[in-house]
């Protein structure tokens, strides 16, 4: 089996220009990031949905793996102690994020016809950010979680088209 | 001839490879069978039980248009798959474990793709599907998933050994700005991380796989470009026949690995 | 008519909770992503998915951008009597993705 270079010596400066190009290419899966993607932005979108009410912690459980090998498809599943019952129930759960170009996840509605409060869904993080969850119980009260996850890209990435 | 270490190298061994590579002109030997392990080992628990899942995994949409596609009739001969195979579930069992392989009208190898369209050419009087389209690729994904949990078993076929070669000649073979060997990543470094990325041994037996990456299924060439385009490598169009020799190479080294196809991948 | 696939168990028995799986093939274009040209390509998702027991709602998830393509949600309900499980599907036009599971419960 023959080693068959393209040229006999590489110099630094093709190198580098492809290192750079695939870094370049990494640049390319990044979608573009508009000014209001912030924590800030996350913290005003709660803001909207929950008002000046209280957050507690508790009761609210977020389940993400610390570390994904690809933001495009991340498995979340929420749960919430509740009995579920007409008494008592989870009515709604949201979810949002923190760097991704607009905060807002999915919000879920639930009710005493659930049986468990537990969903599950694939979202999709632009980078290593927070994800927080906000549940709304039937009685008013807010109970609130949130969970890290550290985003890695594929390392070769295929031009687009 | 001499290697001597030339400041790429060196270079490439800080910058991307985390632990220090010695640039070898041979690989390490094809990696032993005790070491053998499929793409599925490199992925989180999390995308593993994605995969496993067949009533959650992305990849059976792609199977069910396939299973749609099977009995629709086609082309000029207004003909179906189902046709002339009947049950795929019994016709196609263990097909796709054994592509690619020899065909005597074109006497080189073909893949699974290439032969579906043959069939469609052919028996239907239909066109041809693009390569990577919605509907080949459903198609693929439907047959290929008929085999799944069998063992890779390429054909013992002699007429296909110089074809197998030049798979392996182009696998060795230090390519593009980089100036890296397939082997290079996953011969030498499976296992190990590039740029935080788990490198896997670059095994067929997913394929269609559903990848995270694409957001939809695609096919074993289309990864094996996207490869090369990462590698700064020369890569070329869909249906070339180095990327069917570097197929039937592929599924050369990772015979006895089990089909997994729709598989998940990131 | 995008293809889905529903896994909803064909009978339970009264009273229990069973869990509903579902999937749908959608691009969940996000409105965020530039083309070739570096033109953004525009913003075109599933915002509703409704589903509903014998024409009684039981779950609804409002959706947006960063929810992954080809929307995987599962969630549960109670097995309360024979009939429809309902699933419909919104996307940004309007336009309505409708599937149906019947379930037999004793």
């Amino acid at each position: 089996m023959t080693d068959r270079t393209h040229s006999s010596r590489t110099s630094r400066r093709r190198f580098l220009a492809g290192a750079g190009a695939l870094a370049g290419g990494l640049g390319l899966a990044l979608r573009i990031r508009p000014a209001d993607a912030t924590p800030e932005a996350m913290a005003e979108a709660i803001k909207q949905v929950v008002g000046q009410a209280k957050l507690q912690q508790g009761k609210i459980k977020l389940e993400l793996p610390p570390l994904v090998e690809n933001g495009n498809t991340v498995p979340l599943t929420v749960s919430v102690e509740s009995p579920m019952t007409e008494a008592a129930h989870v009515r709604r759960i949201h979810l949002f994020n923190e760097k991704n170009p607009q905060p807002y996840v999915a919000t879920f509605h639930l009710g005493p016809r659930s049986g468990r409060s537990s969903v599950s869904a694939r979202l999709r993080l632009a980078d290593s950010q927070h994800v927080v969850a906000i549940a709304e119980l039937s009685d008013g009260s807010l109970w609130t979680t949130r969970v890290h996850v550290v985003v890695t890209i594929a390392a070769c990435l295929e031009e687009i088209g | 001839m001499g290697r001597h270490f030339r400041i790429v190298e060196r270079t490439l061994r800080a910058v991307i490879f985390p632990i220090v590579v010695v640039a070898t002109p041979a690989f390490a030997a094809e990696i032993p069978p005790s070491e053998k392990r499929s793409g599925y080992f490199f992925m989180s628990r999390e995308t593993q039980a994605m995969q496993d899942d067949l009533t959650a995994n992305p990849g059976m949409l792609s199977v069910l248009d396939g299973e749609a596609l099977w009995s629709r009739k086609a082309g000029a001969a207004d003909r179906a798959c189902a046709d002339c195979h009947g049950d795929a579930s019994a016709s196609m069992k263990g097909v796709a474990a054994r592509y690619p392989a020899f065909d005597a009208t074109r006497g080189r190898p073909i893949n699974l793709d290439q032969r579906i369209n043959s069939c469609r050419a052919e028996r239907q009087q239909a066109t041809p599907l693009p390569y990577e389209s919605k509907d080949l690729l459903a198609l693929s994904a439907y047959v290929a998933t008929q085999s799944r949990g069998m063992p890779v078993t390429p054909p013992d076929d002699p007429r296909l050994e110089r074809f197998r070669e030049a798979g392996r000649a182009f696998y060795e073979v230090r390519q593009g700005q980089l100036n890296l060997a397939c082997g290079h990543c996953h011969d030498d470094n499976w296992g190990k991380r590039l740029a935080g990325a788990l490198i896997p041994q670059a095994h067929p037996n997913g394929y269609p796989i559903y990848r995270l990456e694409w957001q939809s299924v695609g096919s074993l060439q289309r990864r094996l470009r996207n490869c090369l385009i990462g590698m700064r490598a020369e890569h070329f169009d869909y249906g070339a026949p180095e990327y069917v020799d570097l197929e039937l190479y592929l599924a050369w080294r990772g015979r006895g690995l089990p089909v997994e196809a729709p598989a998940v991948r990131p | 008519m995008a293809r889905t696939l529903i896994n909803v168990p064909k009978t339970a028995k009264r009273g229990q909770v069973i869990e509903i799986k579902t999937l749908i093939s959608h691009p969940m274009e996000t409105g965020f992503r530039p083309d070739r040209s570096g033109k953004l390509v525009p913003r075109d998702i599933i915002n509703k998915f409704v589903c509903t027991y014998n024409d009684v709602e039981v779950f609804r998830a409002d959706l947006h951008p960063a929810i992954a393509a080809n929307p995987f949600i599962s969630f549960s309900t109670v097995a309360t009597e024979s009939g429809t499980l309902a699933f419909t599907w919104t996307d940004d036009a309007g336009k309505i993705y409708a599937e149906k599971a019947n379930i037999v419960v004793e």
